[in-house]
């Protein structure tokens, strides 16, 4: 890869608690490419939305980001001052929240929204920064007529469009999906990552996509990263991904989330839940649930490795 | 209570179980005993209230330690008689404005529609009618006793009560159980009595202890303005007889100030075995700070972006 | 606008509520106003003058419906009775003597608090630590669990008679006439000082917890994140995102609050001598005086019935999804 436009090394996050901290993301490294759509899966509480936050360095006490690295376009996230970390915010690295109704500011119009953050990082008049709101809900198909409607008086498809138009004021290089299509129903879900995708294209922005749902995921993604128990356990390009995954949750996923097309799969749950990540079990941490596991995977805790060119697994057994 | 370890999850044993382990309840639950304790068998060991042991408006000494008032009365005697009466009715009231409360509440919280749109109606009147002026002129008709004033509070005070408990019902007619135990056949008045209201408890018995509060301001309130019964001896007359003896201007603290103290101490011994005390302290501010503990340790600056710690690789 | 009618015609319906109240009350309790006022001037009335004054206060032979028609009347032409406590003053003017003062107390008392309260609510919990958030709300609240009257007199007795830096009751000096000079305002804010400060330390504490609590769950909710992850300044994110939408349900609960304050209130003044309603109301029940009375109930329901509509349009104007919904 040619330079990365964000390089994170050994990244750790931990929350701490009255009984010792709580590590939520555990010695994640990934780099994303300028213009790349990254993937990232996994179930609830396995901390892919944490790292997200911690990009921006957004998460709220008591976390705290206690070791590992984040280069992002050369610069030290990690070692960024507050004033640092406000100019930086929204101009180069965006986020569309999960759930919109509750990410917008309900008694303030929505233009004003988009308006607030043109306002702080440009300077732009208020006649400009009305200009441009216009632009962006005409961009995302919101008639410009609801400039000065407030968020309840908006569908939930037109709030996640107007989360992903604020998410673009500032025509960052990287913008963070956190769960964008959740709370929405299928068509709706359609459209919108079909937007997604057309100002993409248009637009060259690097997309970190998290999501729980892996079937669409692949669908959207060029390289995936599945995340277990705060661990990143394997990372490929989508197509490779979906053909042969290494990793026995990965495989579990896959399973659970079949594709619409090809033939009819038996649809299979992984049996358990994921582990308390204050106790997590010993040796691999997915050892408990893993059909394949052996007495290694109960001692040892497996090493990310190298296997092919761009295919990064964390299994014992994986070849 | 067996020491076996069982723990109850709901009812009234799992509530006193929780204040058990809170200490802030355990220390109003103890401040509240102390005063029941000399409402209750305080009278027998203090002189008679009404008697007139000597010159009046003398400041504290070994012979009468709280002084005594403008009449020549011993002050703590006083105090400590008051106490039996202002708690008893307190408590009353704090029941009785709850049961009154949990019936207009209830009914309308499970049953809906029509019910509940008439009976909300009622408790918002008298919600936003003020209730100290009401209370006045309903007692100002009665004869002035214990047995009004207990009337009067309950009239005024109600209305807050059904107005928490209607929502509870609520959300609880919306639950399977309840689904379920129509589609069985079971009478309103036994879902009700049956199943939802257990459900409560905890919920009662913290309406029970706030409503006492309530009570026992107001009703210290009301006497007064001498709606009591003026010739009693409880908190409320006290304060009475010390403004109409005009206590503050001849410098005579002592017939109003230990009152008045023990007024709040019971008020704050109630708040703090509601564990009320957690809307006071917040717990998501204790969970912060362990945070800043834990970043003031490694020399870190509790910033508002996710401070980063700790060997950078 | 349909929320603004619906609250409306609720106030309507409480005020019609409490001078059903008013009507009922003596009819239905053993005392009543003309026997009471009678009683009084025993021997110097003859004994026609009991049923004279039995007609004025509305008590009289004719069926109930018809007495209830003609009390309505009365009380909307402004007619509350004669007062027994003030004879023969009617009991609209005794009143309205009163009223300004009862106002000017209650509602600097309650504004000031709710102000101030609010805005160190605010400021405990955006700041999290310090003397703000660590002892205040614990102090506060065992302030507020002081009869507000105790606290008056307690206040008096040490800031009034003790350190003489306060006067000793009244609204004014007697030595000064009422006129719209700065001296006598300067007066008027002296003696209103202390009975001022008394209601405001024992309201402070609940407005403080109020906002500090619903403060701290606005600041951990996703709009104030976006908010920081949009490179916002603090002050903005403070303010414009979270101050202002936690500040609804604390304005929602003043209302719920302001009869509960008046009746404070009213005991406060009796402690400063202030010539308000609570004065008024202490002579009342002194002299049996059931007409003043009631009619001191009326004013003051009305008095609180119209703050809440205010407090109604200012909820309107701070949220609006209130706009639109007719619930």
């Amino acid at each position: 890869m040619a330079e990365p436009l964000l390089s994170v090394r050994d990244l750790c996050v931990d929350y701490v608690t009255d009984r010792g901290p709580v590590r939520a993301v555990d010695h994640v490294s990934f780099d994303l490419a300028p213009g790349e759509i990254l993937g990232v899966a996994g179930e609830s509480g396995c901390g892919k939305s944490t790292v997200a936050q911690a990009l921006l360095r957004i998460l709220p006490p008591p976390a705290v980001i206690s070791g590992g690295e984040a280069r992002f376009e050369g610069r030290d996230l990690l070692g960024l001052g507050e004033d640092e970390l406000r100019e930086l915010r929204w101009k180069r690295i965006s986020m569309v929240f999960q759930s919109a109704m509750d990410a917008l500011n309900p008694v303030i119009p929505v233009g004003e929204q988009i308006c607030d953050t043109l306002h702080a990082h440009r300077e732009l008049g208020r006649r400009a920064a009305r200009d441009r709101a216009a632009e962006l809900l005409e961009l995302v198909g919101i008639p410009a007529g609801m400039i000065d409607a407030y968020a309840h008086q908006l569908s939930g498809g037109m709030r996640q469009r107007l989360g992903i138009a604020i998410a673009l004021a500032l025509e960052p290089s990287l913008v963070i999906l956190d769960e964008p299509t959740t709370a929405l129903d299928v068509i709706v879900e359609r459209e919108i990552l079909g937007h997604i995708r057309t100002l993409q294209r248009r637009l060259g922005f690097a997309v970190l996509f998290i999501t729980h749902d892996l079937s669409r995921m692949l669908q959207v993604s060029d390289r995936v990263a599945v995340f277990y128990a705060a661990r990143l356990v394997e990372l490929a390009p989508a197509d490779e991904l979906r053909r042969a995954p290494r990793h026995p949750y990965t495989q579990g996923l896959l399973r659970a989330f079949p594709s619409v097309h090809g033939g009819t799969v038996e649809l299979a749950s992984i049996p358990g839940a994921p582990p308390s990540l204050s106790d997590p079990p010993a040796g691999c941490r997915f050892h408990p649930r893993c059909p394949l596991a052996v007495d290694l995977c109960r001692e040892r805790d497996p090493e990310p490795r190298r296997m092919g060119s761009d295919h990064t697994a964390a299994c014992h057994l994986a070849k | 209570m067996s020491g076996a370890g069982a723990v109850r999850t709901t009812g009234l044993a799992a509530w006193w179980g929780a204040i058990r382990r809170d200490r802030k309840a355990t220390a109003g639950a103890v401040l509240l005993g102390f005063f029941v304790l000399v409402g209750v068998f305080g009278p027998w060991l203090v002189g008679d209230p009404h008697a007139l042991v000597g010159i009046p408006l003398q400041p504290p000494s070994a012979e009468h330690w709280l002084g005594t008032t403008g009449q020549g009365q011993d002050v703590l005697a006083q105090l400590v008689v008051g106490t039996r009466v202002s708690l008893a009715i307190g408590f009353i009231v704090g029941i009785a404005v709850v049961l009154v409360g949990a019936l207009v509440g209830v009914t309308a919280g499970y049953f809906g529609g029509r019910v509940d749109g008439l009976l909300s109606l009622l408790f918002n009147v008298f919600l936003v009618i003020p209730g100290l002026p009401l209370a006045i002129v309903i007692a100002a008709y009665l004869p002035s006793g214990p047995a009004t004033l207990a009337l009067v509070l309950t009239v005024t005070g109600w209305a807050w009560n059904a107005r928490v408990l209607r929502a509870q019902a609520l959300s609880q007619r919306q639950r399977d159980y309840v689904a379920a135990a129509v589609v069985a056949g079971e009478s309103d008045f036994r879902i009700i009595t049956r199943e939802i209201l257990p459900t409560m408890t905890s919920l009662l018995v913290a309406q029970i202890i706030g409503s006492t509060t309530y009570a026992i301001g107001a009703q210290v309130g009301l006497e007064f303005l001498g709606l009591g019964d003026v010739s009693a001896v409880t908190w409320g007359t006290n304060l009475y007889w010390a403004q109409n003896d005009s206590a503050l201007l001849t410098g005579a603290w002592w017939t109003f100030a230990p009152t008045g103290l023990c007024v709040a101490l019971v008020g704050f011994g109630l708040t703090m075995l509601n564990s009320g005390f957690d809307e006071i302290t917040n717990p998501r501010l204790q969970l912060e700070r362990a945070w800043r503990g834990y970043l003031a340790a490694r020399g870190h600056k509790a910033t508002r972006s996710t401070p980063v710690v700790g060997d950078r690789g | 606008m349909t929320f603004l009618l619906r609250r409306l015609g609720f106030y309507l319906l409480s005020a019609w509520v409490a001078l059903t109240i008013n009507f009922l009350l003596p009819r239905l309790m053993p005392g009543d106003p003309a026997t009471a006022l009678f009683a009084r001037f025993r021997g110097r009335l003859g004994p026609e003058a009991l049923q004279a004054l039995r007609e004025t206060f509305g008590l009289t032979e004719a069926p109930l419906w018809s007495q209830y028609l003609t009390s309505m009347g009365h009380v909307l032409r402004g007619d509350l009775g004669i007062s027994v406590a003030y004879f023969p003053a009617p009991v609209a003017d005794v009143i309205g003597t009163g009223l300004v003062w009862t106002v000017l107390l209650a509602g600097s008392a309650v504004l000031i608090s709710f102000a101030v309260g609010t805005a160190l609510g605010a400021v405990a919990a955006w700041w999290r630590r310090g003397w703000v958030d660590t002892w205040l709300p614990s102090a506060l609240v065992f302030a507020g669990a002081f009869p507000y009257f105790w606290l008056a007199m307690v206040a008096l007795y040490v800031f009034g008679f003790g350190l003489g830096w306060f006067p000793l009751g009244h609204a004014y000096s007697d030595d000064l006439t009422p006129a719209w000079s700065l001296a006598f305002v300067a007066d008027v804010a002296r003696h209103a000082a202390l009975p001022v400060a008394t209601m405001v330390l024992g309201t402070l504490g609940g407005w403080l917890l109020s906002m500090r609590n619903t403060m701290i769950t606005v600041l951990g909710s996703d709009y104030v994140n976006l908010a920081r992850a949009k490179g916002l300044p603090a002050g903005q994110v403070a303010l414009r995102y979270a101050a202002r939408n936690a500040l609804l349900p604390s304005v929602t609960g003043l209302g719920m609050s302001l009869g509960y304050v008046l009746g404070g209130s009213l005991l406060t003044e009796i402690v400063f001598s202030y010539p308000g309603q609570g004065y008024l109301l202490v002579q009342a029940v002194r002299n049996q005086d059931y007409a003043l009375m009631q009619g001191i109930f009326l004013v003051i329901t009305l008095a609180v019935l119209g703050a809440n509509l205010l407090v109604d349009l200012a909820c309107l104007w701070l949220d609006p999804r209130i706009r639109e919904t007719a619930t």
